[in-house]
């Protein structure tokens, strides 16, 4: 049986049985929510999901996020669950409302975000009829969710939210989808919220490690060029300290994940940035040169590893990874431990002693001195690495940072200093455009203090910008930094490196987005020459309402260093 | 190689869908499947036959292990065990052949179930060396239709494939 939530930390809202008392699907569905300690609910209501909006509408405890598209609330609930650990909650109604998530389901399955989704469904009786607003989605999310409920008889719906949380949160994080036939939000039962969960296929308890964290331990003594890449399961296991001691009591560079980044502190001396196609070139190196390659809560992705007949050739390659799937799936290891980061490395940490690796840092120093990361600065165009150092002046890490897909997004990765985990959010396994702004409107949600800052490109944002009227509406103090250089910059890069120039379809056309911003009722700002971009940033920080600042960058502007798909990642373009 | 998977599953809908799925969209190769329900009506086995080296071996258990209706997954492939299957062939039999058809079914100890005027169903239960082989018995008078179950395997011995022993 698996370990569920301890109940007293569930039954916050009260009871968890009401004896004697029949409630209808709808109001043991929002009581259940109640039981989670859901504070916030992503939705847009539709015929499936009248009655659950009339419970929704009964209930004091929960907020619901009204947005202007389905893939709008659905990456706001990603970005809600990213920036907080907790599950992102959300609602749809059948047929079209529900296939508008899966953009968004797709995108938080990759990047292993817990999510529970409750979609309307028609009446059992009218399922596999081709009804009005019917659409298989259970079957539709099979391969992009944890798991999936399609909830036949209103006795099992408590049970079904239950094991939802549980199961989106525990493990290896993910989304689970709950399909709520119409005629099951009416009918009747008593409500129960069960305190134990039975799903005698899904166990959490790893064997032990102990044998293999003993032998990681002595392969680090043994190590003479070690490196650490951290990834997403860092951040989801809360690791960052322990990796932080680790790496400082053993003198190992660490290289994070994009999904890693913010988990070790970029500031750091043994920082290496991130690796990979657009990764620093003395992560890279370094990981082609490693003697061991100490890989924790990462997925070995083809965009970290390249080729991976010659990725770290020379290394022995020890795995942390929660899911015992991702173990041999694309690189094969010498050494793996089953387990989630933290408690790995609490074992690891206790083992070892401390070291210096003098010769090997020096050898990394000399990298990061000889091949930095650089752009050719520019004192009338703008640069766009150029407003993510502004951004770092103005922010001084101390805000949270959401992107889209695309060159901007690499660039961020590149040049922004996260100093702490689940301070930034983007769209890494799936690579979703659209994603960026929306996700940004459910960090600001959760942390309504906070300063959030996005960053998009100029055709993500056209792929959501109708959530303006959300932020607008709920009045988000976001800074949306558009990246406008008129282009799909990162189609537009391959183009120009591998396909002559041939720019086909990337030359993309847009609104005025400051007149865009403004006929939504947001601020709207344009910064045309380098020294206004700092000032205009500020301005935008300071502005309690939504603002849209439009950067007009460099037009042209390529992300190097570049490894070309497929190829060696010590092989770079642009070095 | 060929591996057989002895796999015990939830009884809940679905998860024929789950696990097919899975096969599919992570491009493993299926050889047969077959699924049916234990002697605890909550809980199903399905006999998997899959084709790949032991890398891929790995790879198919643990994304199976994932889903959240297997219990539990066994590699039998290198155990001692029982497997069987059924087939059914509809093969053409005219009056002039039939007597022939009739010793290889004698010889293969398999059974005639139906019999038609210029055709009879043959049913044969074994492992798949000699299921392949009457099939080439027969594949001379002109084989209609075949329909085959997928294998199935049962360890040898007192061991026990639910976990206990």
């Amino acid at each position: 049986m698996a370990v569920a939530k301890d109940l007293r930390e569930v039954c916050q809202f009260g009871n968890l049985m009401e004896v004697g008392k029949k409630m209808s699907g709808a109001d043991i569905l929002i009581k259940s929510l109640e039981c989670e300690g859901v504070d916030t609910i992503f939705g847009y209501p539709g015929g499936a999901v009248l009655n659950i909006y009339d419970a929704i509408y009964r209930c004091k405890k929960i907020k619901h996020i009204l947005t202007r598209h389905e893939q709008g609330l659905i990456h706001a609930a990603d970005g809600y669950a990213r920036s907080t650990g907790k599950p992102g909650v959300c609602i749809a109604t059948s047929g079209p409302g529900a296939t508008n998530l899966v953009t968004g389901i797709a995108t938080a399955y990759m990047d292993s975000v817990p999510l529970v989704i409750i979609t309307g469904q028609v009446a059992v009786s009218y399922i596999g009829k081709d009804s009005f607003q019917e659409a298989d989605i259970t079957g539709i999310t099979l391969p992009i969710t944890k798991y999936s409920y399609l909830v036949k008889d209103v006795r099992d719906l408590a049970r079904y939210v239950r094991e939802a949380f549980h199961l989106a949160t525990t493990g290896r994080p993910g989304p689970v989808l709950i399909d709520l036939p119409k005629d099951v939000t009416y009918a009747e039962t008593e409500f129960f919220y069960p305190p134990e969960i039975d799903l005698p296929g899904y166990k959490l308890k790893p064997n032990g490690i102990e044998k293999e964290v003993e032998k990681a331990s002595e392969m680090l003594k043994e190590a003479q060029r070690p490196v650490i890449i951290a990834g997403g399961g860092v951040v989801n296991s809360g690791a960052h300290e322990e990796l932080l001691a680790l790496a400082e009591k053993l003198q190992i560079p660490v290289s994070t994940t994009l999904m890693g980044k913010g988990s070790f502190p970029e500031n750091h001396p043994l920082y290496l940035g991130m690796p990979g196609m657009h990764g620093t070139a003395y992560a890279n190196y370094a990981i082609s040169d490693c003697d061991l390659l100490l890989a924790v809560g990462m997925r070995f992705d083809d965009r970290v590893t390249g080729n991976v007949k010659t990725f770290a050739k020379d290394a022995k390659v020890i795995h942390i990874d929660i899911d015992a799937a991702e173990i041999n799936k694309n690189i094969h290891v010498d050494l793996s431990i089953v387990s989630d980061a933290k408690n790995a490395l609490e074992k690891l940490l206790g083992l070892v002693n401390e070291k210096d690796n003098r010769r090997w840092l020096d050898k990394i120093e000399y990298w990061k001195k000889e091949y930095p990361l650089k752009y050719c600065k520019d004192s009338t165009r703008i640069k766009p690495q150029y407003i993510l150092e502004k951004i770092n002046e103005v922010t001084a890490g101390d805000a949270y940072f959401v992107t889209d897909t695309g060159q901007h997004q690499m660039w961020a990765a590149q040049y922004l200093k996260c100093v702490r985990p689940r301070s930034f959010m983007t769209s890494g396994g799936l690579g979703t455009m659209g994603y960026g702004f929306p996700a940004a409107m459910g960090v600001q949600i959760a942390h309504p203090e906070a300063k959030v800052v996005t960053i998009v490109g100029d055709g993500g944002f056209q792929m959501n910008s109708q959530e303006l009227a959300t932020a607008v509406h709920y009045n988000l103090p976001l800074t949306i930094c558009i990246f406008n250089n008129g282009y799909l910059g990162m189609v537009r890069q391959w183009q120009d490196l591998f396909l002559d120039k041939r720019y086909s379809h990337t030359e993309i056309s847009q609104p005025d987005f400051v007149k865009l911003a403004e006929s939504y009722g947001a601020v709207g700002m344009r910064v045309e020459k380098p020294e206004d971009v700092k000032k205009t940033l500020e301005k935008a920080m300071e502005t309690p309402r939504p603002v849209v600042i439009d950067f007009l960058i460099e037009q042209e502007e390529n992300v190097f260093p570049m490894v070309p798909a497929g190829g060696s990642i010590d092989k770079m373009l642009g070095r | 190689m060929k591996h057989t998977l002895s796999v015990l599953v939830e009884n809940k809908p679905g998860v024929l869908t789950r696990v097919a799925g899975l096969f599919a969209r992570r491009g493993y190769n299926i050889d047969s499947l077959a699924v049916g329900r234990t002697e605890n009506p909550e809980i199903s086995r399905m006999t998997i036959v899959v084709e790949g080296d032991d890398r891929v071996i790995e790879q198919v258990t643990k994304q199976l292990h994932k889903l959240i209706e297997v219990i539990k997954i066994n590699d039998i492939t290198e155990d001692e065990h029982v497997h069987r299957e059924l087939i059914l062939i509809k093969v053409n039999a005219d009056p002039a052949h039939r007597m022939e058809i009739m010793q290889i079914v004698n010889v293969f100890r398999a059974r005639v179930v139906d019999f038609g005027r210029n055709s009879l169903i043959i049913e044969v239960t074994g492992d798949e060396g000699k299921i392949n082989a009457i099939e080439n018995s027969l594949h001379p008078f002109g084989i209609r239709e075949v329909v085959r179950t997928g294998k199935v395997a049962m360890v040898r011995g007192p061991k026990h494939k639910n976990g206990k022993s």
